[in-house]
């Protein structure tokens, strides 16, 4: 039997994935409500600010926003052991969203050592949920995914009561903003945000592509890891940790957008195999073409109006989350 | 004690979260190329010793020793070019092919942020074969049935190339022609690469080819020594707690059953 080795699998799921990106990115900036003449956007005013301070901050937005959904989405899944999981459906999302609320509705629009308050308070919400799910979840050694699922279910329902109850009591301008997070939109202007962001995920996402190899042992078995060399518990806290960083700087910035870390891993997954060392790369490249085609659609889709990019995710989804559920033979634990 | 003794344990407790003792000032030592025997019944603390031996559960109290050095000092990626732990059973949550579980066990070995190479590949191959289960090599983990599971992760184990391979139940959802297989590939890695193996076993004709039997009863060590010494009546009666446990001698080997 000869076997490609790994290296070489993850050398070419990665060239492929980032064409599919770059072509993706094309797409974003070639389709939109208004029509942009590319040949004339140095030259014309109108076109230079309709591409710079909107068309291109929005497919930006889309590729860190989806590459950080979908990078955590796999790196949940191994970590727990659960296919299902996502920082949507364990919750993760709904913290961060609750986080950011509070923070809006206070009104703490300050920023330390350049960093908004939002993200601050967003991040200690995702990390909070993340360390609730968790805590229920794991009952002595074994991490039960029922109860995994379930809690996240729970903690989702609870923050979203939590902003809607803010939302309520707080003014209309407020309110308003805060109804964008709830349904995940990328809807930005100007490059500033962007910058800011990479700021801050770009050495996240690095350091948690250097647990892939340790992820990729968790997913097998949490003994084999162990006794493999894994620090279980240090990985855990540092993956918790991280996922919580991403989400909530993702959350803070575009809103709680659904799935997207449940599709594309899983689409990975079918395409080049289990192995989490290509996984977790692969739904960073992915992840971001996937959120940005989806918002490029969400752009054209009706002809009147733009919907909320959410929209379009949790539409598509939803139903793949039935489809792997129905498909859980293939699973062991689920 | 042994003077060649590299793996050494000394008056070893444990208890779980407040609960009574559950291993109880257990001393044992392992010699280098010897395969060892753990038995006794269910709840006698066999599974929770081998845990701890195999670094996944810290001892309440006393020492366990890797080349004279406590093992939770030791480097956990060293420690794991020495040791190798198979479970009674191992649940994958993903339907990784069985190849890739195998090529898992070159791990320790691996330099930081490096792939397995086809060196690696060859080795988990290899172990795939002293396993007995070549043939499954590109069949997925989870489409498997239990004996053919533990066969792979025997050979993830293997591929760690390990002095001691510690074995909890590993013939439990074996059938008898696997079962022979393994005690063979075991002795032979004893022969060839002076594997020592530490065996949790309620399959007691298994174990007379073995160096030593440790039997234990209620956390604690009943009985040690040479199979035909502790494979006895009255020993194994007082070990089970059943008055009916009957043995015949038959050439070097013990036959043991119970009377209904």
């Amino acid at each position: 039997m000869t076997i490609e080795p790994v290296g070489a699998r993850v050398v070419k799921a990665l060239a492929i994935l980032t064409l599919v990106l770059l072509a993706s990115i094309a797409v974003g900036l070639a389709v939109g409500s208004q029509h942009i003449e590319l040949s004339r956007i140095l030259s014309d005013p109108f076109s230079h600010t309709l591409f710079f301070r909107l068309r291109l901050p929005r497919v930006l937005m889309g590729l860190l926003i989806g590459a950080s959904l979908a990078v955590t989405g796999g790196a949940l899944q191994a970590l727990f052991r659960n296919p299902l999981a996502d920082p949507y459906t364990l919750g993760v999302s709904g913290g961060g969203a609750l986080g950011a609320s509070i923070a809006i509705a206070m009104g703490w629009s300050a920023r330390v050592a350049g960093i908004p308050l939002v993200f601050a308070a967003s991040f200690a919400g995702a990390m909070l949920a993340v360390t609730l799910v968790r805590t229920i979840a794991r009952s002595g050694a074994v991490m039960l995914p029922g109860a995994l699922l379930l809690s996240g279910v729970v903690v989702n329902l609870i923050t979203a009561a939590g902003v809607l109850t803010i939302q309520y009591l707080t003014d209309p301008s407020s309110a308003l903003r805060i109804l964008r997070w709830l349904i995940g939109s990328l809807d930005i202007v100007g490059l500033d945000p962007i910058g800011r962001m990479l700021l801050v995920l770009a050495p996240a996402w690095l350091a948690l592509l250097a647990f892939s190899r340790q992820l990729n042992l968790l997913a097998i078995d949490e003994d084999t890891a162990a006794t493999l060399g894994v620090n279980v518990r240090r990985c855990e806290t540092m993956v918790h940790a991280l996922c919580a960083l991403i989400v909530g700087v993702t959350v803070s910035a575009g809103g709680a957008i659904g799935f997207v870390g449940l599709i594309v891993p899983h689409a990975v997954r079918l395409l080049f195999g289990e192995d989490l060392r290509i996984v977790l790369p692969g739904s960073l490249l992915l992840g971001a073409a996937f959120l940005i085609l989806a918002d490029a659609l969400a752009r054209t889709a009706l002809p009147s109006n733009e919907l909320p990019v959410g929209a379009i995710t949790g539409l598509l989804g939803g139903p793949v989350f039935l489809w792997l559920l129905r498909r859980r033979q293939h699973y062991a634990v689920l | 004690m042994t003077p060649q003794a590299w793996f050494e344990v000394r008056h070893l407790d444990y208890a779980y979260a407040s609960g009574p003792l559950v291993v109880r000032d257990l001393s044992m030592s392992v010699a280098p190329g010897s395969m060892t025997a753990v038995i006794g019944a269910n709840g006698s603390g066999k599974s929770t010793l081998i845990r701890m031996l195999a670094g996944l559960l810290k001892p309440g109290a006393g020492t366990i020793l890797l080349d004279g050095v406590a093992l939770q000092d030791w480097e956990p990626r060293l420690r794991a070019r020495q040791i190798a732990y198979v479970p009674q059973s191992t649940a994958v949550a993903f339907p990784f092919p069985a190849l890739d579980i195998v090529l898992s066990g070159r791990t320790p070995y691996l330099p930081r942020f490096h792939f397995e190479d086809t060196a690696d590949a060859a080795k988990a191959m290899e172990a795939l074969e002293a396993a007995g289960a070549a043939h499954l090599a590109d069949r997925c983990f989870t489409s498997l049935s239990g004996g053919e599971r533990q066969m792979v992760i025997l050979a993830r184990a293997l591929a760690q190339e390990p002095r001691l391979l510690l074995l909890d139940e590993p013939s439990s959802s074996l059938d008898l022609k696997h079962r022979a297989n393994l005690i063979r590939t075991l002795a032979r890695l004893r022969e060839t690469k002076r594997l020592s193996v530490l065996m949790i076993t309620h399959d007691l004709q298994l174990t007379s080819s073995f160096d030593q039997i440790l039997a234990m009863r209620c956390g604690e060590v009943a009985a040690a020594g040479a199979p035909q010494e502790v494979l006895r009546e009255d020993l194994l009666r007082d070990v089970y707690g059943d008055p009916n446990v009957r043995t015949e001698r038959r050439g070097d080997r013990t036959l043991v059953w119970v009377d209904l």
